[in-house]
């Protein structure tokens, strides 16, 4: 029966690396069941992910190899030879214990700069000054509220755009986000982007990116936020430049006066 | 307290230890292994609840807004058989809260705990025999108030099992009685951890020393230390939520906090500090929830490999590595939630460190294969696939304690394969094992061998099929806890996937009637068994199958450690802990080098 189970274990390493296989090359039936697509600038999380992912693929090829292995020499229905009596190995103790300890820091340490940048370093200014928020992004149940600071460059004042759900960006430039929550706890993930940060209530927090590509993409809502926690969902459009950003701002402010003088009328 | 009283006229069925009726004997029994058996039952139970709420979550994921055939006008007739929004919330909620609190826990500490303890140690019952029946007798209110929270006005339940405020602050009744059962639970948790502690230190045989005790009760152990240090957190943290909810007090709410547009009085909490008390339980709760399944196994391995365990005391230290590390380790499940960064970062060193331990473990048990001669009897194929499971669980924790990588895949799928990998394919199947195992010492009768493959060899596919692909939608950022996922186009294309791991969760759940079949006719017409079926070590074995009130039938004195498999010193592949040496036989080193 060694034969048989060896074979039946292995089939989940076997199946499994298969399908990451096919994810990782996108082959069809599963074509989309990887990443998607990559629009930053930065490709640190993503080398990240493939650095541990070979790393631990690795590791489970090879305790999945030595235990198929084990299962059918030391099938006790077969294996005529005594069972080594041992209750252990110093050697072996001391080797496994090592080994992965250093590799363990290795990928501790490997990665402090990448969590450094996506949280610590906020971009500067020409200056050197902090960059100011590109705009903020409040969520309440169930969406998220945008706010951009217009001519002055200030949020706050009265030149300020709001909007729904909507936030425009342009391409090739480093952009600031300032995150708040008006009522429970939310986080704002961008797939495509790589970000991810929660937004709680009485807290400010920023959060920066670089956009490569233009095109519209998902801002979804990804921390339990109530019973409509899965319809919160945003559009983040990246403008192809600064220009065609700031024609859109200047039609969408123009909008949103001509609404505020209708409502003014009533 | 009597340690190790030698009752000479106890009766393998202890008619002449207990005296009273049924209700004392079975009902309000002081006996830890009726005590044990209580558990079990009841957590069974509670096993079938979990697992139906969770195909409602599957059902919902791979057929979403759909009717549910049959079932679905008999659980939500209201909305006309199907799925609302707030019903999949309370579904996704009530699951972990049920398999986690209701199940994993009670069943591995309040059963195993208590069945193996005294038996394994060589003791007539637990150091607190009252105590224990206590710690029974309040899983009930906490089984109420749990089954309270799905006749609340709104559908239960509904702030996830980590229940992060404000959002539970601001949820409905039912949330105070999730937090009443919550603490009720920790209260029984902990009756149960200061007499496993008692006991295990007070109450071993003679000759029984700390190294010589069995891997099962090592974990029950530190288990159980890991239970009182850290569970007053959790306890209080419900407390300061309840009052946030029912007093006004602002524990965990910001000034000047809006919901439903009405501005809420008290203020100037922080939310954060609920995930910190939260996690500070919850992150060594999680090895509460796996150190004695790793226990078992590393019981039940030596049994069927005819050899002794590798590297004993590396085991047992790795043990306490785990926990010690363990309490350090909490803030690696906020590292997005706008906890400072530098916390993180050291957050995320220490959990780096903590897969060490689990890496020595794994090591050890593939040795303790090696140069053996396997039988593959159920429990062993349940054991062997804890370890290959654990693996994948133990790995995939590696990814997400990269907290650069955990920025794009927390809250995804690929969290929820990595803890179905370490807590379904991991502890719920030793638990399988442990069962299969330990049920003849249970209830005197075998359970049925072919049925258990079959059981082992189903249950491993479907679960295969369910769990694996989840690391796959993770690395798209699937999100967990969403009720329409396919709401966004970047996850609308992973529909026909939901649907097949939808249908492998769907038969994975069906195929455990074969083991609740096996399970009943087994307890009444299962082949007897005799003291030692599996011609095992253990001090257990040497007590009748079952053993009656006061366990053992002889003084047990203990002469070695419990992994002395084809040794040279002994006749048979066997050396019971209590078979006296040889005239002159120097069995050097308690048989450790
Ligand atoms: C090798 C050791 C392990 C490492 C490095 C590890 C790491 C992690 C990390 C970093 C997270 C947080 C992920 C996130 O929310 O973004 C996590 C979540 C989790 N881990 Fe582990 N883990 C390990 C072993 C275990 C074990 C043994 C168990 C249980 C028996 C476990 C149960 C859980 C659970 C239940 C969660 C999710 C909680 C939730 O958010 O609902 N882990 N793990
Ligand atoms: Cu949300
Ligand atoms: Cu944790």
């Amino acid at each position: 029966m060694g034969k048989f189970w060896s074979f039946f274990f292995a089939l989940v390493p076997i199946l499994g690396i298969g399908l990451f296989v096919f994810a990782i090359n996108d082959w069809a039936p599963i074509r989309g069941h990887w990443f998607p697509e990559l629009i930053s600038k930065s490709h640190v999380i993503d080398n990240l992910f493939n650095f541990i992912m070979y790393l631990t693929g690795a590791v489970f090829i090879g305790t999945s190899i030595v235990l198929a292995w084990i299962m059918v020499k030391y099938d006790g229905g077969s294996n005529k030879e005594p069972v080594i009596y041992s209750h252990g190995s110093h050697t072996l103790e001391v080797i496994w214990s090592i080994i992965p300890a250093v590799v363990l820091l290795f990928i501790a340490i490997y990665q402090m700069d990448a969590w450094a940048n996506a949280r610590m370093y906020r971009p500067t200014l020409s200056d050197g000054t902090e960059m100011p928020p590109h705009a903020r992004v409040t969520g309440r149940q169930f969406e998220w509220k945008i706010q951009y600071p217009g001519k002055d460059g200030k949020l706050d004042t009265p030149d300020d755009l709001h909007l729904i759900n909507d936030l425009h960006v342009p391409m090739d430039e480093d952009i600031v986000i300032r995150i708040e929550s008006m009522d429970v706890l939310h986080s704002f993930f961008l797939p495509n982007l790589r970000v991810k940060q929660d937004v709680v209530p009485g807290m400010q927090q920023h959060i920066w990116f670089h956009a490569v590509k233009d095109g519209t993409y998902d801002i979804v809502c990804a921390e339990l936020c109530g019973w409509g926690h899965y319809k919160m969902k945003g559009r983040l459009t990246v403008e192809p430049s600064r220009e065609e950003f700031d024609k859109w701002l200047e039609k969408a402010y123009a909008e949103q006066e001509t609404a505020q003088y209708s409502l003014d009328e009533e | 307290m009597s340690t190790t009283t030698i009752d000479s006229n106890s009766q393998s069925d202890g008619s002449s230890f207990s005296v009273g009726d049924f209700i004392s004997k079975y009902i309000f029994s002081k006996d830890h292994k009726v005590i044990g058996i209580q558990f079990l039952f009841s957590t069974l139970l509670w096993f079938i609840v979990g697992g139906l709420l969770a195909l409602g979550i599957r059902w919902q994921l791979a057929w979403p807004w759909t009717d549910m055939p049959v079932i679905g006008n008999m659980l939500f007739s209201a909305e006309g058989g199907q799925i609302s929004p707030e019903f999949y919330t309370m579904l996704f909620t009530m699951h972990a809260t049920v398999m986690i609190f209701l199940v994993i826990i009670p069943i591995l500490a309040g059963a195993f705990g208590n069945f193996l303890i005294p038996l394994m140690i060589g003791a007539d019952d637990m150091a607190f025999p009252t105590l224990n029946m206590l710690s029974y007798w309040f899983m009930w209110p906490a089984f109420i108030c749990f089954s309270a929270t799905f006749f609340c006005e709104g559908h239960g339940a509904q702030s996830g099992w980590t229940s992060y405020p404000p959002l539970s602050v601001a949820n409905g009744d039912a949330q105070t009685f999730w937090l009443l059962g919550v603490t009720l639970v920790g209260v029984s948790s902990m009756l149960g951890s200061v007499n496993y502690m008692t006991t295990i230190i007070q109450m071993r045989a003679p000759g029984m020393t700390m190294f010589r005790l069995p891997m099962t009760i090592w974990a029950m152990f530190i288990t159980a230390l890991l239970q009182a240090f850290a569970l007053p957190v959790l306890t209080a943290a419900g407390v300061m939520q309840l009052t946030d909810r029912m007093l006004g007090t602002g524990f965990f709410i910001p000034e000047g906090w809006i919901v439903n547009n009405a501005a809420m009085a008290s203020g100037g909490g922080q939310p954060l500090l609920w995930q910190h008390l939260f996690w500070f339980y919850s992150h060594p709760a999680v090895y509460i929830m796996i150190l004695p399944a790793m226990g078992m196994v590393s019981d039940i391995m030596p049994c069927f490999a005819r050899k002794p365990l590798f590297g004993y005391k590396p085991m047992v230290y790795s043990i306490c590595g785990i926990a010690g590390l363990g309490f350090v380790v909490w803030g690696h499940h906020m590292f997005v939630s706008g906890m400072h960064p530098t916390l993180g970062m050291t957050f995320m060193v220490a959990t780096m460190m903590i897969a060490l331990p689990s890496a020595v473990k794994t090591f050890n048990w593939l040795g303790t294969l090696h140069g053996a001669k396997i039988q593959y009897t159920t429990p062993m194929l349940f054991s062997i696939s804890f370890v290959a499971m654990f693996v994948i669980g133990g790995l995939s924790g590696i990814f997400m304690a990269a907290t650069p990588v955990d920025i794009f895949i927390h809250d995804t799928y690929f969290i929820v394969a990595h803890f179905h990998y370490v807590l379904f394919a991991g502890t719920a199947m030793a638990v399988f094992g442990a069962i299969y195992f330990w049920f003849p010492k249970m209830f005197g009768r075998m359970m049925n061998e072919t049925l258990g493959k079959i059981h082992f060899a189903l249950t491993f596919l479907f679960l295969n099929g369910t769990f694996f692909t989840m690391h796959i939608l993770g690395a798209v950022g699937f999100p967990r806890r969403l009720a329409d996922p396919y709401h966004y186009e970047t996850f609308r294309h992973l529909l026909p996937m939901n649907q097949f791991m939808s249908v492998c969760a769907i038969c994975m759940v069906s195929v455990q009637v074969i083991f609740a079949f096996n399970f009943i006719y087994s307890l009444f017409w299962g082949p007897k068994a005799g003291r030692n079926p599996w011609k095992a070590n253990g001090l257990e074995w040497q007590a009748p199958s079952p053993p009656g009130h006061g366990n053992f039938d002889f003084q047990p004195i203990v002469y070695r450690g419990p992994y002395e498999y084809s040794s040279p010193y002994s006749e048979e592949d066997y050396y019971p802990q209590t078979t006296p040496p040889q005239d002159g036989v120097d069995e050097s080193g308690d048989g450790h080098h």
